[in-house]
């Protein structure tokens, strides 16, 4: 874990307002640092891939490239994805790996400086999804919780 | 000078004569008279010598330099190989392979001077008895050569056997004596001259070329040593002599000779009496002195004939270029691109509904395009495949000294050195090998008193063969030992917890032999330096795993025990299979695949409630690809089912799928970090469609 704090720090320091790619995962709205998003792409067939982690619903085509996608919304314990439309992949780069991040529809690009970004703290809250949202963003008089998409990709691995 | 830019040419070069060096003493251990192995062994000794000088590493030519001394007294008949000497030998040789990697890693060879060994190696020159005091100065004349400034004259003996001979270097056939003595009678003069070319000189041949052409029409070469044709093949150290006939002055001729640039020297003699059948010995010489202060001419070499003449065969020159392997990995990605691209090409005119091409001409097209992909993908997967050799060629070195160091007497036998993998597994091979030949002289071979109760010859053997079976390679390492005790290993495993007793008692053999793979399992009751460190054959295991290929273990309790690895012959590229199962398609590598066939539902049988077939006198296990993978929905209702048989080694399985697609040439390619892979998946493809079908590794599945 210590690398993804570093990582963490990095995005942090480097300026004091970051952008953060609004989505909607099920009702709620999550933010997710732009600095990690590579692409979004517009879904398509997934391969399944037998006995791996529940959250991976399979390997996609990006380009030539095989790329991982991953369900939020399992890992976070909701409802299983729909597909719509309206549904996207996020192709997130964290540490080296890239993987495609389900989401139920991309909203828009919003600015939050520190001052509008509200840590979270995590040791009190037992719930799943918590584990993985690292502050709170508000942005016109809306709540964004902000995702930890760090350690949605890498911790996922220790399991 | 600035050396830099040789390094790698250096460091290359050093590695190659170390291991020609190390060869040859093996040889020789065994014939100490085998006159070409100590000629090869003494030209290798001395081209390192001559680099490491050039580049300015002085330890590592000092080192070189006194075991060059000792090659030269075993040449000259004055010492015989022994045992002990090659020991020495080959402390020698990790001492300058140490050097190499030292110079490698910092471009500095150390601090170590290796003086005992240097100590050690002049003892054997010692050892020379004082009555052929002539011969024993050899060294010191060479040591005269090297430091050619100081004219230090040899001791009159030597200085007389050395000089004694106007003809020195050479051997002439019945044609070129009469030339010279022809020569000689019209009066024409005859030289004897020795041209040297700088050390660092990096192109010898074309300044050897140009000295011959410069000659030309001044005088008239009879005889060159080495010939022309291996001059010009740069077949030669730093010199080379040439016999002329010339009426020009002598001074001319040098100066000729010394106009070329990057030429240090040209030392002549003439000769001025014919040649009769006694030869050389009969010469009366007339040294010229060269411009230069050169001292006399000091190849310890004096010794006329074969041992000369077998110089060209030092190094035969291949035609090669070298290429950083990260070149080749582009290339490589770039083939797969274009192969991914023609997939689609083709799955795209085969669409007929929508709109797909279907004339013949585009089918033509496509299959001449298909079978020039095929043809690259071939040709770039053979610029990475290396053989096994540069591997395996350390370990009859390895086997001697742990021969002598477990004391139990084993022979190393090797075939199939010239077998090809691709150049990032052969990197990666060479350990998990080292660790299972130390394993079967440490554990599998028994002491020589027990082989010698229980019948069987005193010196061990350890084979090392290694072959390609479909599109793998394996490579097996079999010893004629005890063989695993599968008793011993239980009660070891019961011992440490791994299993239960009730588990002991109910494993197979072989299950009891995969226990062996387990970490930091070793069944050795004491520990040896040479194995039973606790880092055992699971690193093997996990090592041949991560390239994709397996371990397998067969044994005979008191015969032997057989190690297999088995590898995947490339990595990247592969002909497959196409299956499908409910709406997925997989690909099955057509290299473990034995044959396809079709099955009535009720020829299946069972045993121990698995469903097995009988096929050709054979009994198959089926697997139910459906089920292991999980696939979603049921198997349609039929009479018949398609069993795909696969082989590994010479176990065979029959794979159930729903139906065949076809075969097709697919790119492997790797599905990522974080996401969790079951071993049956060996990766991923991308299909013409630009869909995802992953790929079955059915050696996972046998």
């Amino acid at each position: 874990m210590d690398n993804v704090n570093a990582i963490e720090d990095k995005s942090m320091d480097n300026s004091t307002s970051v952008q953060y790619i609004v989505v909607k995962i099920g009702s709620e709205q999550y933010g997710i640092n732009i600095n990690y998003i590579d692409n979004i792409v517009r879904s398509e067939p997934i391969t399944r891939v037998p006995k791996t982690q529940t959250y991976y619903k399979g390997v996609i085509n990006l380009r030539g490239e095989i790329i991982p996608v991953m369900s939020v919304r399992i890992k976070l314990g909701l409802e299983p994805d729909e597909f719509t439309d309206k549904t996207r992949f996020i192709i997130v780069k964290v540490d080296g790996a890239t993987i495609g991040v389900i989401v139920d529809q991309v909203k828009e690009v919003v600015t939050l400086d520190n001052d509008s970004i509200e840590k979270v703290n995590k040791a009190n809250n037992s719930d799943a999804a918590a584990n993985y949202i690292e502050s709170i963003g508000k942005s016109n008089g809306e709540l964004i919780s902000l995702l930890d998409i760090v350690g949605l990709i890498v911790e996922a691995s220790d399991k | 000078m600035d050396v830099s830019q040789y390094l790698e040419i250096f460091i290359d070069e050093s590695n190659e004569h170390l291991q020609s060096i190390s060869d040859g003493v093996m040889v020789l251990e065994k014939e100490p008279d085998n006159q070409d192995t100590i000629n090869e062994i003494f030209r290798a000794a001395h081209s390192l010598k001559g680099m490491a000088g050039t580049m300015g590493y002085k330890r590592m030519q000092n080192l070189t330099h006194d075991m060059e001394n000792v090659f030269s007294e075993v040449r000259n008949g004055n010492i015989n190989v022994t045992s002990e000497m090659c020991d020495v030998l080959f402390q020698c040789m990790d001492a300058l392979e140490t050097y190499v990697s030292n110079i490698q890693a910092n471009q500095d060879e150390g601090t170590d001077d290796n003086e005992d060994i240097i100590k050690a190696l002049n003892a054997f020159i010692a050892g020379v008895g004082g009555d052929k005091k002539d011969k024993k100065d050899t060294p010191k004349e060479e040591a005269a050569k090297e430091e050619a400034a100081k004219e230090e004259a040899p001791k009159e003996e030597a200085g007389k056997a050395a000089a004694g001979d106007a003809l020195e270097g050479l051997t002439l056939a019945d044609f070129e004596k009469a030339a010279v003595n022809e020569a000689i009678e019209k009066n024409i003069s005859v030289y004897n001259i020795k041209v040297s070319v700088e050390e660092s000189c990096v192109l010898k041949a074309a300044r050897a070329f140009l000295v011959f052409k410069n000659l030309e029409g001044h005088c008239e070469v009879i005889k060159s040593d080495p010939t022309t044709q291996d001059i010009e093949d740069e077949r030669f150290d730093f010199d080379f002599r040439i016999l002329i006939t010339t009426e020009e002055p002598l001074d001319t001729i040098i100066n000729i000779i010394k106009s070329v640039s990057e030429i240090k020297d040209a030392e002549s003699k003439q000769v001025t009496e014919k040649i009769g059948e006694e030869a050389e010995k009969e010469e009366v010489k007339q040294e010229t002195k060269p411009a230069k202060q050169e001292t006399k001419p000091a190849k310890p070499a004096a010794k006329p004939a074969g041992k000369e003449a077998a110089k060209p065969a030092a190094k035969p020159v291949s035609h090669t270029v070298r290429v950083d392997i990260e070149k080749l990995d582009v290339l490589m990605n770039l083939v797969s691109e274009l192969i991914i691209a023609k997939n689609g090409l083709v799955s795209a005119s085969n669409d007929g509904e929508n709109g797909g091409i279907k004339s013949a001409n585009f089918t033509e097209q496509i299959e001449y395009l298909e079978r020039v992909t095929t043809n690259l993908h071939e040709s770039v997967m053979k610029v990475r495949m290396m053989p096994i050799e540069s591997v395996i060629s350390k370990f009859p070195r390895m086997v001697r000294d742990l021969s002598k160091k477990l004391d139990k007497k084993m022979e190393l036998y090797i075939t199939g050195e010239d077998t090809e993998l691709d150049r990032t597994v052969i990197d990666e091979i060479g350990d998990p090998i080292m660790h299972m030949i130390r394993n079967s002289a440490d554990h599998g071979l028994e002491p020589t008193e027990v082989r010698i109760e229980r019948g069987k010859p005193e010196a061990g053997t350890i084979e090392l063969n290694a072959f390609q079976e479909g599109n793998n390679v394996v490579i097996e390492v079999k010893d004629d030992g005890n063989g695993v005790d599968t008793e011993r290993v239980k009660a070891k495993a019961v011992e440490k917890g791994a299993i239960t007793q009730e588990q002991a008692d109910s494993m197979t053999e072989k299950e009891a032999i995969d226990l062996l793979f387990r970490p930091s399992f070793s069944t050795a009751e004491k520990i040896t330096d040479v194995s039973g460190r606790g880092v055992g054959l699971d690193v093997v295991k996990s090592k041949i795993e991560a390239l994709g290929g397996d371990v397998e273990v067969k044994s005979v309790f008191g015969q032997g025990s057989t190690f297999s690895i088995r590898l995947p012959l490339t990595l990247a590229i592969i002909q497959a299979l196409m299956v499908k199962l409910g709406d997925e398609k997989y690909a099955i590598s057509l290299g473990s695949i034995e044959t396809i066939e079709d099955i009535a539902i009720s020829e299946i049988k069972y045993v121990h409630a698995k469903e097995v077939i009988h096929l050709r006198g054979s009994v198959i296990p089926l697997i139910r690809l459906r089920e292991i993978l999980d696939v979603p929905g049921e198997p349609e209702e039929s009479d018949t089912i398609v069993v795909v048989i696969v082989r590994k080694g010479d176990k065979l399985a029959g794979l159930v799928v729903d139906s065949l697609i076809g075969q097709m040439e697919i790119v492997i390619k790797s599905l990522g970090k974080y996401i969790s892979i079951n071993k049956m998946i060996s990766g991923a493809t991308i299909l013409g469609d630009g869909s995802v079908a992953l790929i079955i590794d059915a050696n996972t599945l046998v």
